[in-house]
């Protein structure tokens, strides 16, 4: 059993809003899907299966299957804090491989800029059981747990912060040509260097950007793929795996990307020579490191040398990523950037990526999720995607 | 707790102990390190709770732990949040235990600077409301 070819990502939109006091979190799901519902030539009407987690309100599929006038009879509700939208198109992909449903929506949104709000599962987390061995350190926010990693990362494999630097150099480079981005001034590595530090070794912009926003998706069946007039994108593969704190034994030098990386790349039957452009999950620039070694586009140890010289621009670096710039440049809506690694792997893969950042002739792409905390316990999600007809 | 001159106390959050973990909040309150152990399979297990997830096995006792450790990483929080603000710089470390699991912690009664990886630190216990905490600090000369 696999889900390669059985299912197409037929419709995406990215909210253009980062900064929306005047829309409720219902509201900006509400618009992504009409968004790409109508990107895809379909109508809520042919939703039967809806996709959304811990940002929607409410109860969740419930609250918005009720908003939006759904009648579905397939729903999932994973919760994998930011990783969870790459994970919903490979779960949309096995229910409509399974013939649970036929056209599914995958919906985020939220406003952490102007609401004051995280993303939905925050008034949770004190009820988690590890909080009483968690919650008294004074760990800011989602950086703490990444600086710890990166503190490791450091320490075991000589990583330094000019090559954590590059990474947000070469988002910025693709985020000037992305209108809608939040931060569209290209930056140097010396100037990565002169921003705060936050939390040692990561620096403010090393951090990605807070923004309100959403996005949706939308994956249909072969059969209604073939109806629709516009270019669809092909589900060749996706793995995905939770990764702990292994009973107090936590290895911070790798993510969770080693276990759904070569699952992913097994399904897809796919290599790392045949991926031309990667959505790397960028919360923090550690996360962009960690993440290339762990899906093996370089040895555990060397993210440092294969991000530096450009490596990652596009076009013409070695593997161009995150050409919207990125969530440490263009977004990362309600802190959760899955969605819109998705949504940007299929802009290259349909040739709709600014000109000056488009891959010529992307063929197959990856896009990669990392939610919760690099430093405790955290979901991974890979995705490849292929051209309609690969 | 001594803190340097230009910052505030450390928060110092009250823990809710619970059930499972009542052991381990006793043992603190007299300044005592307790872990648990599986009496299936003797690891050692943390966070502390009644379930074994090497073997899960769900019967452990208690032990006293050495409260001594080595730095496995650390951050120095510079940009703080709420009302840890006014006490940054300070450190969060994970210490790996002689026992084995690595806990996360403050290291305290330092300069944060100077904290490093491979250093050597002991259990400091720190008032938090009516309970204890576990935090640690560099051992003398290390
Ligand atoms: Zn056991």
């Amino acid at each position: 059993m696999s889900i390669r070819g059985k299912a197409y990502v037929a419709g995406i939109f990215e909210h253009p809003g980062r900064e929306l006091p005047d829309k409720t979190t219902a509201q900006i799901h509400a618009e992504s899907a009409a968004g790409a519902l109508a990107d895809a030539g379909l109508s809520f009407s042919d939703v039967d299966g809806y996709f959304c987690a811990g940002d929607a309100p409410g109860f969740g599929p419930l609250s918005m299957a009720d908003y939006m006038g759904l009648s579905c009879s397939y729903v999932d509700s994973t919760e994998m804090g930011g990783s969870t939208y790459v994970a919903h198109v490979g779960h949309a992909a096995s229910a409509i491989g399974m013939g649970k449903c036929k056209v599914a929506l995958i919906t985020l949104g939220g406003k952490p800029r102007t609401g004051g709000q995280g993303p939905g599962g925050a008034g949770r987390i004190g009820t988690a059981p590890e909080s009483n061995f968690e919650g008294q350190w004074g760990i800011p926010g989602a950086v703490g747990g990444y600086a710890l990693a990166a503190s490791r990362h450091m320490y075991e494999f000589g990583t330094t912060s000019e090559q954590l630097a590059e990474i947000k150099v070469a988002a910025s480079i693709h985020a000037q040509y992305n209108p809608n981005a939040f931060l569209r001034k290209v930056v140097s590595v010396e100037e990565v260097l002169d921003s705060p530090m936050v939390s040692s070794p990561l620096r403010r912009m090393d951090c990605c950007v807070v923004t309100d926003g959403g996005g949706a998706l939308v994956v249909v069946a072969p059969e209604v793929a073939a109806q629709l007039p516009g270019t669809k994108v092909k589900v060749l593969g996706h793995g995905e795996a939770p990764k702990h704190t292994s009973n107090g034994r936590i290895d911070l030098t790798h993510s969770g990307a080693v276990w759904s990386g070569p699952r992913a790349f097994s399904e897809a039957g796919v290599g790392h020579a045949d991926i031309d452009y990667a959505s790397i999950y960028d919360s923090f620039t550690i996360t962009v490191l960690m993440t290339l070694e762990d899906l093996g586009f370089c040895e555990k140890g060397k993210g440092g040398e294969f991000v530096s010289d450009g490596a990652l621009v596009s076009p013409g670096g070695k593997l161009p990523f995150n050409t919207d710039g990125g969530g440490l440049c263009n977004n990362h809506p309600t802190n959760r950037g899955g969605i819109t690694k998705v949504i940007e792997a299929v802009r290259q893969l349909r040739g709709e990526a600014h000109p000056q950042v488009q891959v010529p002739d992307c063929q197959i792409a990856l896009a990669h999720g990392t939610g919760g905390s690099l430093g405790t316990r955290m979901g991974s999600a890979t995705l490849i995607l292929g051209q309609e007809d690969s | 707790m001594s803190t340097t001159a230009e910052t505030g106390p450390l928060p110092a959050p009250e823990p809710d102990p619970n059930t499972e973990d009542a052991p381990f909040w006793a043992g603190t309150a007299e300044g005592r390190l307790m872990l648990p152990r599986c009496t299936r399979c003797a690891t050692v297990i943390w966070y502390p709770r009644q379930f074994c997830s090497e073997c899960s096995g769900q019967d452990v006792e208690w032990f006293e732990a050495s409260g001594r450790g080595t730095i496995y990483a650390r951050t120095v929080v510079h940009r703080a949040q709420g009302p840890w603000r006014p006490a940054a710089p300070y450190v969060i470390a994970y210490v790996e235990l002689e026992e084995g699991p690595r806990v996360l912690t403050n290291i305290i009664e330092v300069d944060p600077d100077t904290v490093q990886v491979g250093q050597e630190v002991r259990a400091v216990f720190v008032a938090a409301g009516p309970h204890k905490i576990v935090r640690f600090t560099p051992e003398a000369g290390a």
